[in-house]
């Protein structure tokens, strides 16, 4: 009896679940009469990488309101919706899923390399332009109808060392970058290439993991020997901000280069910290200080909305936003409509946005075509390289 | 000199696998419980002190005193709801119990606090230690001073007061200890008190050292602070010294001299070999089978 | 068909409740496959139903090890990603030399393989430990394996591993859950199995009676283990993209919770736990940012309802089995007055 009971629940239950799946059928777009555009990416929102995903999230829905705000796109309102994937192809591929049920009708992709790489196939399949924030790998854009807004991998450790030589900003290089993470292993290994060919002298390269991700005083140490007199971290902004503190505390004195991984890193050391930042070094395409438009306002929006300052992945997402209407404007066909997608990803080619990380122009790659810009850091703010 | 500084380093990463493993070892020893969730309640810790001393404004050290107050009452409620009712209940179903105990309070803290990791305040300057070319830093031996301490208290605690005697009953024969009119809920009660304080004082010396706090901080060490544990024997509070410390060392050596990449297949690797070795661990009581 | 029932009830009874699980999962195929064909099942739905197959063959062969022998394995992810990777670099290789259907059960049998031998290897330890000890070994070696694949050139080290057919479909899915299912529900019940169940009550009486303690260990980690690498060939076949950070330690832990939740040794149980952890978290989608904390309070309050003695008081009481046995109690009273009248 009673396993009969077990049986019947199980029964229930899977029975209950599925349907409940099931019952969400796609959205109709004219939903109470009102025409939308369906956006929708995702993100880490929860576990170890939720900072990325988040500010995804928080940089695109800032994007919508404010397009909202000003009556919409073409006399379509925007509906942005960021689902989590805890940074898991599997997941991912998921909430694609879900977001495709209710009707999505331009991805986001998503934000991390892996997680987007999964979602590609997905977007093959389905024909929906795609464009990702912050999936840097180079399959991110790997088919027609996949774009990005953020550099390719290869593309920024290649200009990295560049403009390393050319300004003869450090002589003798020390590198410490994550074996686990995509991102930086990536801009590593164009670094280190490009380094061959431009003679750019690599006296160091030390690793870490994600499974260590928090002590680095051998690394700094073997750094300290090598006597480098700059340190290229081709890191995120709060790995980074772990390495700078450890670095002060065993009083190494080199120079910091990074990329734009590296952007937001004054707000991740600290109030307490910030001095240290002093003489750090970034090429990126975003600033968040920056005086210029649309990023000084932007600052201040999602300052005032979030309460952090936003970085690089906020930005991307915002800009992405603001590039996808802009190809709807120009592609001026109605969504759900035949030729929809095939016209989106033709517009994509054709549109220039200027956006908070630069003015940029997209090339049937998926490739953004924008300029990095060095800067410094002056006592707690961006100053432009000279 | 290299080799020295390696070390050294070795040291500080070591007193903070083994400041965490204490409280791990310790509840482990008295509740027979494999407290998942011992490494979010250094996060809580840590967020606490960042609370009391950013947000509120009080004296460092008052507002690192008072963590430890708030970490014991999270550590106490956690037990009461979640561990108490499964004192009967297979062991996996506590340790699966403490697994979602131990998501509970990363998803809180990163509902409160942001993903954003938040920088820890520097409770305790010390300035550092040159002896020849070697520079040590202040805050290692602060905090291997402070671990070298808790050691050495707990364990006298342990061996020669009341309470501790009733722990080591309890984790010797539960069910003898409660005949002998040893209460076996309140003496629980009190190591998972004690085990929490503990969490919150490694939380800021974790704070301390590594200067930043995010609500997934907790995890990884404490995955490390158990392997710390396991390698000292768990259940020995000497070994969970002397495991902690030996990690710590084992680790840093690696990554010197071997791989930076791979030194955490090292650590484990030579944690594989030490258990083939002894199979409960550096300092574990040999477990007799009995018919 | 009465022959049927007769000849069902007149099997042994660890038999009969093995066909019901057989049947039910056949039933549940069905229905789903029908639900997809009639168009009535959403992207969603469809998108967790080759990961449900992978979770129940992971449950289930994890199952084996805590739940028959006793030994807790925290390195079931380990065997998942070693596995995968074998599937998916034979599938890489022979994508244009051999079709589908010959390419991916190859595949899976490979990635069964290699898990099978990874089992073995952590199985040697296994004879020497117990318990805890036993469970931070296989976490470690879990660990370590995740490191050497991202150390490897071959696996694509960090940035993952690309470029496999997406060959996962729900049907290959369901038929290695059906052949995991028949061959642990086999070892159960066989000779072999008793012994297990034996070393796990009392190791030393086991070994008393003449059972080979070491044998049979290294043969359930082996088979569990090689379930576990047809799991992971079926995930590496399921996405374009395999990082090695999926097969962490957490990894492990999700499948130790679907095991725990089923309950130890029951294999109907870890079905039904697989298919409700897959689901969960993407039913409480809808609650956005307290995804993760609904989650972990559900874990907690079902550990807590389903093992805590005092709930468990609770529910008897409450137990609809109850309820429904004095509704019959009182009406056979009322037919006992009645009758009592008619002849009193």
């Amino acid at each position: 009896m009673k396993k009969l009971l077990s049986v019947l629940l199980a029964a229930v239950m899977m029975l209950s679940t599925f349907t409940a799946c099931g019952g969400g059928s796609a959205e109709t777009e004219t939903e109470s009469g009102e025409k939308v555009l369906f956006i929708g990416g995702s993100g880490p929102l929860t576990g170890d990488y939720a900072t990325y995903g988040t500010s995804v999230k928080n940089g695109a829905t800032l994007a919508m309101e404010e397009i909202n705000a000003k009556g919409g796109t073409n006399g379509y309102t925007l509906k942005v919706v960021v689902e989590d994937d805890q940074a898991d192809p599997q997941q991912a591929v998921q909430a694609y899923a879900t977001l495709m049920d209710d009707g999505m009708d331009v991805s986001l992709g998503g934000t991390t390399s892996g997680a987007c790489i999964a979602i590609t196939e997905e977007v093959k399949k389905d024909g929906l332009l795609m464009l990702t924030p912050s999936g840097s790998q180079l399959e991110c854009t790997q088919y027609d109808n996949c774009f990005r807004v953020c550099f390719e991998d290869s593309n920024q450790g290649l200009y990295a060392a560049d403009f390393i030589k050319d300004n003869n900003v450090g002589t003798k290089v020390a590198i410490l970058y994550e074996k686990s993470n995509d991102y930086s292993n990536g801009l590593k290994e164009s670094f280190v290439a490009q380094s061959a060919v431009n003679g750019l002298e690599i006296v160091c390269e030390e690793a870490f993991t994600d499974q260590s991700n928090t002590d680095f005083s051998v690394q700094l140490q073997a750094v300290k020997n090598s006597g480098a007199d700059l340190l290229f971290l081709p890191l995120y902004a709060q790995e980074a901000a772990y390495v700078i503190t450890q670095a002060a505390s065993m009083e190494l004195n080199v120079t910091f280069f990074g990329c734009d991984g590296l952007d937001g890193i004054l707000e991740k050391i600290g109030e307490e910290n910030k001095a240290l930042t002093n003489g750090v070094m970034l090429l990126t395409p975003f600033a968040a200080d920056s005086a210029t438009e649309p990023t000084a306002s932007f600052t201040k929006a999602y300052t005032a909305k979030y309460g952090a300052t936003p970085d690089q992945f906020a930005a991307d997402a915002y800009d992405a936003v603001y590039a996808i209407v802009a190809a709807f404007e120009k592609a001026g066909v109605e969504p759900e409509t035949e030729g929809f997608n095939e016209a989106m990803v033709k517009a994509m080619t054709e549109i220039e946005v200027v956006g908070t990380t630069g003015t940029m122009t997209w090339t049937p790659e998926g490739e953004p075509d924008k300029n990095a810009t060095a800067v410094v850091i002056k006592d707690g703010a961006y100053v432009a390289f000279q | 000199m290299n080799f020295l500084s390696n070390l050294i380093s070795g040291l500080s990463l070591g007193s903070i696998y083994a400041l965490i493993a204490l409280g791990y070892t310790m509840v482990y020893g008295i509740a027979k419980m494999l407290n998942f969730a011992h490494g979010d309640i250094i996060m809580v810790g840590a967020f606490a002190a960042i609370v009391f001393i950013n947000n509120l404004g009080l004296p460092m050290i008052l507002g690192v005193l008072l963590s430890v107050v708030v970490c014991v009452a999270v550590g106490v409620l956690v037990e009461k709801i979640a561990y108490k009712p499964l004192r009967n209940a297979p062991p996996l179903s506590v340790l699966i119990t403490a697994i979602g105990v131990s998501y509970f309070l990363q998803s809180l803290a990163q509902l409160i606090f942001g993903t954003n990791q938040k920088a820890f305040p520097k409770f305790i300057q010390v300035a550092p230690v040159h002896i020849g070319e070697l520079t040590i830093k202040g805050e290692s031996i602060v905090t291997l001073a402070v671990t070298v301490t808790i050691m050495v208290v707990l364990t006298l605690f342990i061996n020669k007061t009341r309470m501790g005697k009733a722990m080591r009953a309890v984790s010797e024969d539960r069910q003898a200890a409660e005949l002998m009119g040893i209460s076996v809920n309140r003496t629980i009660t009190i190591t998972f008190a004690i085990g929490s304080a503990l969490a919150s004082v490694a939380g800021s010396f974790y704070g301390l050292t590594y200067s930043f706090i995010g609500p997934y901080t907790g995890s990884m060490p404490g995955i490390k602070a158990f392997v710390a544990a396991v390698f000292g024997g768990i259940g020995s509070i000497p070994g969970a010294m002397l495991g902690g410390i030996l990690l710590g060392i084992i680790e840093n050596l690696a990554k010197a001299y071997i791989s930076t990449e791979l030194s955490d297949a090292i650590v484990f690797g030579v944690l594989i070999l030490v258990l083939l070795v002894k199979p409960t661990g550096l300092l574990g009581k040999k477990i007799n089978e009995k018919v | 068909m009465k022959s049927f029932f007769n000849k069902f009830s007149g099997l042994k009874k660890s038999a009969r409740s093995n066909m019901i699980t057989l049947a039910l999962c056949l039933a549940a195929f069905g229905f789903v496959t029908a639900m997809v064909a009639t168009g009535n099942a959403s992207r969603h739905m469809k998108s967790l139903l080759v990961p449900i197959c992978i979770n129940i063959i992971l449950t289930v062969s994890l199952n084996l090890v805590i739940g028959f022998l006793g030994e807790l394995s925290l390195g079931h992810a380990g065997f998942m990603s070693v596995g995968a990777y074998a599937a998916c670099l034979f599938s890489i290789a022979f994508e244009e030399t051999l079709p589908v259907m010959v390419r991916f059960p190859l595949a899976m049998l490979i990635g069964g393989i290699a898990g099978g031998l990874f089992g073995l290897l952590v199985g040697i330890p296994v004879l020497r430990l117990k318990g805890d000890y036993l469970a931070i070994v296989t976490l470690a070696f879990g660990e370590i394996l995740r490191s050497i694949i991202i150390n490897l050139e071959f696996t694509g080290g960090a940035s993952g591993l690309k470029g496999m057919p997406q060959d996962s479909t729900f049907n290959w899915g369901f038929i290695a859950v059906v052949i995991t299912l028949f061959v642990v529900m086999n070892l159960v019940d066989s000779r072999h199995g008793r012994a297990i169940m034996a070393i796990r009550e009392n190791a030393i009486a086991a070994s008393a009676v003449g059972i080979n303690i070491n044998r049979y260990k290294l043969m359930v980690f082996t088979v569990a283990a090689f379930f576990a690498g047809v799991a992971g060939a079926l995930y590496g076949h399921n996405y374009s993209i395999m990082t090695a950070g999926t097969f962490d330690y957490n990894k492990s832990i999700e499948i130790l919770v679907m095991v725990v939740l089923g309950g130890m040794g029951n294999i109907r149980g870890s079905i039904i736990s697989a298919v409700l952890i897959t689901v969960l978290p993407e039913m409480l989608r809808g609650l956005a940012d307290y995804r993760m904390l609904i989650y972990a309070v559900v874990l907690i309050a079902m550990m807590l309802l389903g093992t805590s003695e005092k709930f468990m008081m609770l529910r008897y009481r409450l137990a609809p089995k109850r309820l429904i046995k004095r509704a019959l109690q009182e009406r056979q009273n009322r037919k006992d007055e009645k009758e009592a009248r008619k002849y009193g």
